[in-house]
């Protein structure tokens, strides 16, 4: 299926919690999502038998400056095809729902995104630092993020 | 002499603490500085935390401070045992951003390079997991016929480990004379030597009875957490990147996907995602003879190298199937000559998450036969 008929489909079930289909970029074509329903849509996207993403490749945390995102590659593996799904969320409130009891995988994913991007999965079952320190303070690819200067008592730059 | 007293002991009303046992972070047998904690119950493994970042040298943020060129050796420096095929996946996502397309040539040479890699890493990925099991001579063997490889690339790039080869629409330098000879005497090695090893490890007794039936992954498990590679073929599922989606020119080339097919134990079993390593070197092997054969010497490898590369601004999300699975490469460009973000999805990071799901009930020796056979990175894990 392609991005704009999967987008007709879901607009048509989920309504106004679609928000876009961006079909001109030179590469890659994504869809917009409100993070509301993000879990009902998922659990569609998943279980549908037009749709069937059985595999989460990869979700990635984004600092859009004034917003954070978070993008889902997803992957079919009985039909073989492709989807991009982009969530939006403020940077004062940076939640979204999880999507760890969908695919399984999602769960380091999210815990990877919170720790170096700061977005606060709701419903992740142990969402803590996993690359950084379980101390470490601050979440390091913010584009705004200040390096602290020691860490322990260490200098952690020359 | 007193009467020996008996003692009578109600077996099962004993009861026995579990215990916490840490593994690593530097342990040989963890493969890199790996932390696993593992809750014990006598020597039962009932639970396994593993604590990731002892190796984290924050690739992604340092990406976004340098120019598109400057990525590659860095890209490098994630899985450093299989640095081609890294390269290859970032500089193909550029290639799509930027709209080029590579002379044939390039092509041809890239398929090679990146075959005699995999070949090369299955060959320590079988060795290690050799050694995990007691077997010390098979990684002699197979460290002896990988110096062979790593002096190809020598020659070719000048480093041994990380090449700083691949080029955004070509290659650093052209090949040199004698390439031809020196791979098929490699396939020809990397044959015999297989076939030794069948006997002296695959088929034999002590390593069957260690590995087969131990840390079983279901398919749909395998699914679900997104595993890739031979852990995935490993459980049965004919998934490869290579034929599933080709890329490159690998649509050229008459090759199998081998899977496990339960031929010693059970699909998903550490035995079977082992064979799957062996019998993918042979399909490597057969990939760089047909390209050897079809391969045209002539052209310039560094024509279409851009002087700068300055994609318009867009997105890509890049994959190719290298040797532990999907490495995924998601690229957002802003227009400018540096990139706005780079996300990697280490293959290993990926894989290593099932580790907890299926070491669950099995002694503490499996546990890393189990670990080695997945066959992490840890430069993949904690980027």
């Amino acid at each position: 299926m392609l991005t704009n008929e999967i987008f007709e489909k879901l607009k048509s079930e989920f309504g106004e919690n679609i928000l876009e289909c961006n079909d001109q970029q030179p590469v890659d074509h994504f869809i917009v999502v409100k993070s509301e329903k993000l879990f009902e849509i998922c659990h569609t996207l998943r279980d549908d038998d037009d749709f069937l993403f059985d595999y989460l490749m990869s979700l990635s945390g984004m600092d859009l400056n004034e917003n954070l995102g978070v993008v889902y590659h997803l992957y079919s593996m009985k039909l073989k095809h492709k989807l991009v799904l982009k969530v939006m969320v403020p940077k004062t409130d940076p939640k979204t729902p999880s999507v760890e009891r969908i695919w399984r995988t999602a769960d380091w994913h999210e815990r990877e995104a919170y720790d170096l991007m700061g977005i606060e999965f709701t419903g992740h079952h142990n969402l803590i630092r996993i690359l950084c320190p379980y101390d470490w303070e601050g979440h390091p690819l913010r584009k705004d993020y200040q390096t602290p200067e020691s860490y322990h008592g260490m200098k952690t730059s020359s | 002499m007193g009467e020996l007293k008996r003692l009578d002991l109600e077996y099962n009303q004993l009861t026995s603490d579990k215990m916490r046992l840490n593994v690593g972070p530097q342990h040989p047998s963890t493969h890199g500085v790996l932390r696993l904690e593992v809750v014990v119950d006598g020597e039962i493994v009932t639970e396994v935390i593993p604590h990731l970042g002892y190796l984290h040298r924050s690739f992604e943020k340092y990406c976004e401070q340098m120019t598109y060129v400057q990525v590659i050796p860095y890209i490098d420096r994630m899985d450093y045992i299989s640095a081609m095929n890294n390269e290859w996946v970032y500089v193909m996502g550029m290639e799509k951003l930027m709209g080029l397309k590579v002379s044939d040539k390039v092509e041809y040479i890239r398929v090679i390079l990146a075959e005699l890699n995999r070949i090369a890493n299955h060959q320590i990925a079988v060795a290690t997991f050799g050694l995990d099991a007691g077997a010390f001579t098979p990684f002699l063997y197979y460290f002896r016929d990988r110096e062979h490889i790593i002096w190809v690339f020598e020659k070719l790039s000048g480093a041994r480990l990380l090449y700083n080869y691949f080029r955004v629409g070509g290659l650093a330098a052209d090949i040199y004379d004698g390439f031809k000879e020196d791979c098929l005497n490699i396939v020809k090695r990397v044959r015999k030597t297989n076939e030794e090893l069948m006997d002296l490890l695959i088929l034999n007794g002590i390593f069957i009875k260690r590995t087969a039936n131990v840390g079983i992954l279901p398919p749909d498990v395998a699914i679900s957490y997104a595993c890739s590679g031979p852990v995935l073929r490993g459980s049965g599922i004919k998934y490869d990147l290579r034929k599933d989606e080709p890329y490159s020119i690998y649509d050229r080339f008459d090759f199998d996907i081998p899977v496990g097919d339960g031929e010693v134990g059970v699909p998903g079993d550490c035995w079977n995602r082992n064979i799957v390593r062996v019998r993918e070197m042979e399909q490597s092997c057969r990939i760089i003879e047909q390209a050897l054969e079809q391969m045209d010497m002539e052209g310039d490898v560094k024509e279409l190298v851009p002087r700068r590369v300055k994609p318009p601004a867009g997105e890509v999300y890049m994959r190719a199937e290298n040797p532990k699975g999907d490495l995924g490469l998601y690229i957002v460009s802003d227009g400018t000559d540096k990139p706005e973000r780079i996300k990697a999805r280490g293959t290993s990071f990926v894989n290593l998450s099932v580790i907890p799901e299926i070491s669950k009930g099995y002694m503490f020796a499996d546990l890393i036969l189990i670990l080695g056979s997945i066959d992490i990175v840890l430069g993949e894990v904690d980027r």
